[in-house]
């Protein structure tokens, strides 16, 4: 176990660094003069030397990966470019209580939905739930995520005004209903389909027929084994989602109008911001990493068979 | 010895034909008996013939700007006889630009699959077949892209390659052969233990041809059904794109091109969402279903085979 531990830390530092140096590539041959973008057009030589003189753009590619990777060590993850005199870290920690929030939402409705449907419809297969709740799935899974949120604004916010248009405001959570949900259908989708064919086969296994047979009953047979298993591979992709999630909110946060990590990237490539690019990619990455980690150490924690096989 | 040879030989012949007529005739009594399936595999065939021949179905050139498209003040006109899903905010025919759009999409959502599963599956075989320090770094380094959250990856390399089609389709390809590599790899690691792998390289055959000729006929159900569902991701992940303005370039019509035009419009023009957004989720759907289907039937296949 503790050999399994260190090989998969020693694994996953390798998969960070790898991620932190792709970063660097990204943001390295990113086209344009960054430090043009930041003098503006109108700026004379002179200044835009100076300009990529003070940013340590002029100096060679790997005294810049050097600088690059010191300088994460120590947390700081630069000056943005087009954000005068602000940290890429403080604008980071601004966006991603938003994201963070929005992800949260995002996985209850995943859960909210996709176990309940997957649990019922693996009770009654080929009834007419389990078929409505397999074709809703398919639905959701096929819906593009930018469609189906303004859909949703145009009916509930725009139409019928139950709920806020865009933007943020107080209280947080009646501005995320709409956005996490938008968020979260698909997965909600995937997980459905996902329990329904766990909670096929363990109902189908002898410890159930037992449970059954010595008259435990089907209320209790179900809190106790059905709901257990039908979480185990839950757990692995809720830890993905949640990484996938804090970085792929892009398209949610630009409908919805909310300040997150996806907007403050997509914004800062249009502006060549490249430490913000850098930064958000990488805080993106490294959760996801983290997450996988997570999910693996718990995993084997959870189901003690899997123990043995994680050697790989 | 050589009679033994010729036999085994004939048997070979006579199972592997069996099998796959028997094969093709399954596919073809479960499309009969499945009506989704069967839907979906003719959407599917009808969306590429649309595809291909465009030309031919659009109704109206998708890029001129038809005077009578608009309104006396210059509004889009609703779905009508004459504009079957009415005009945009150009005057421009809704109907004649989804059907130029399907091109796109399937174009790039199709390239870009293959070229994902080219590079998947050889990632993926080398690496399970191989293993040692050759698998470490090829898996660790789909780790490492596997790690970027897909969108933000695309985007970023849109980037700095610069929006084009060719270089949405590289783009996409480039972010999603971790998936297939990573199934490929499971597969070939359990394949390569299996007695007729042990048996060819027993009798001498090179990695080359043993990876051609027995691993690779057995990844082929697998390669298909992942390919079906690619095509529906990057279909979605292209619209993505276009809809963020970084997709497919102007004035080329392209699905989420149209949605994201729409938007401005929606409130007093529904039909610019409705139309290229139903139409979407129709075709990813049916590749889903079609997808579903294939997996069924080689899952199926590889039974009755087993047995």
């Amino acid at each position: 176990m503790t050999t399994w531990l260190l090989r998969r830390t020693i694994q996953m530092l390798a998969v960070i660094w790898g991620v932190m140096t792709l970063a660097f590539i990204l943001a390295f041959i990113v086209p344009g003069d960054p430090a043009r973008m930041v003098a503006g057009t109108n700026a004379s030589a002179q200044a835009v030397a100076n300009i990529r003189h003070e940013l340590g753009l002029d100096q060679s590619l790997v005294s810049q990966y050097f600088h690059f990777v010191v300088r994460l060590f120590h947390g700081n993850l630069g000056v943005s470019f087009a954000l005068q005199n602000q940290t890429v870290g403080s604008v980071i920690m601004r966006a991603l209580p938003f994201t963070m929030a929005l992800a949260i939402g995002g996985i209850l409705w995943e859960l909210l939905l996709g176990i309940p449907f997957g649990i019922i419809a693996a009770y009654r297969p080929k009834s007419a739930f389990d078929r409505i709740a397999t074709f809703s799935a398919l639905f959701g899974l096929s819906t593009p995520p930018f469609w189906l949120g303004l859909m949703l604004l145009y009916f509930l916010a725009f139409k019928l005004s139950v709920f806020p248009l865009n933007g943020v405001g107080h209280p947080l959570i009646w501005y995320l209903i709409l956005p996490s949900f938008t968020l979260g259908v698909g997965g909600a989708a995937f997980y459905s389909r996902i329990v329904r064919t766990t909670v096929i086969n363990v109902l189908r296994s002898p410890f159930i027929e037992f449970a059954q047979l010595k008259g435990m009953p089907a209320s209790l047979i179900l809190k106790r084994h059905v709901i257990r298993h039908a979480l185990m591979p839950i757990v692995t992709m809720i830890g993905m989602d949640l990484g996938y999630f804090l970085g792929g909110v892009l398209i949610v946060e630009s409908i919805f109008g909310i300040p997150g990590i996806g907007q403050l990237a997509f914004r800062s490539i249009s502006t060549l911001d490249v430490p913000i690019i850098t930064g958000t990619v990488l805080i993106a990455s490294v959760f996801m990493v983290l997450m996988n980690f997570f999910v693996d150490v718990l995993y084997t924690f959870i189901d003690p068979r899997v123990k043995l096989q994680r050697n790989t | 010895m050589s009679n033994a040879k010729h036999y085994l030989a004939a048997e070979a012949d006579i199972d592997i034909s069996s099998v796959s007529l028997s094969f093709s005739a399954r596919a073809w009594s479960s499309i009969k008996k499945d009506k989704i399936a069967f839907l979906s595999v003719m959407i599917v065939i009808f969306l590429m013939l649309v595809a291909i021949f465009a030309p031919w179905f659009a109704p109206k050139d998708p890029l001129f700007q038809y005077p009578e498209g608009l309104s006396k003040i210059g509004a889009p006109q609703g779905p009508g006889s004459h504009f079957f899903l009415g005009t945009d905010q150009n005057g421009r025919d809704v109907l004649s630009r989804l059907i130029f759009g399907a091109r796109v999409s399937l174009t790039v959502g199709v390239v870009a699959t293959a070229l994902a599963s080219l590079i998947g599956v050889v990632i993926g075989t080398v690496s399970g077949y191989l293993g040692g320090w050759i698998e470490s770094i090829l898996m660790r380094l789909t780790d490492v892209v596997l790690s970027f959250p897909l969108l933000l990856f695309c985007i970023a390399l849109i980037a700095v390659t610069g929006p084009s089609t060719k270089n949405v389709v590289l783009v996409i390809a480039f972010a999603y052969w971790t998936y297939l590599a990573r199934i490929i790899r499971s597969q070939v690691l359990s394949l390569k233990e299996r007695e007729f792998v042990i048996a060819a390289r027993s009798l001498g055959l090179t990695t080359p041809q043993i990876i051609r000729r027995h691993i690779i006929p057995h990844l082929i159900p697998t390669i298909i059904v992942y390919s079906t569902l690619g095509v529906a991701t990057s279909i979605l992940i292209e619209a993505s794109l276009s809809f963020l303005g970084i997709g497919v370039p102007l004035p080329q019509p392209s699905w989420g091109e149209m949605i994201s035009e729409g938007q401005k419009y929606f409130q007093s023009a529904p039909w610019l969402l409705v139309a290229p957004g139903v139409t979407m989720i129709i075709a990813v759907l049916a590749f889903n279903l079609m997808g579903d289907w294939l997996t069924d039937l080689f899952d199926a296949s590889t039974k009755v085979a087993q047995r």
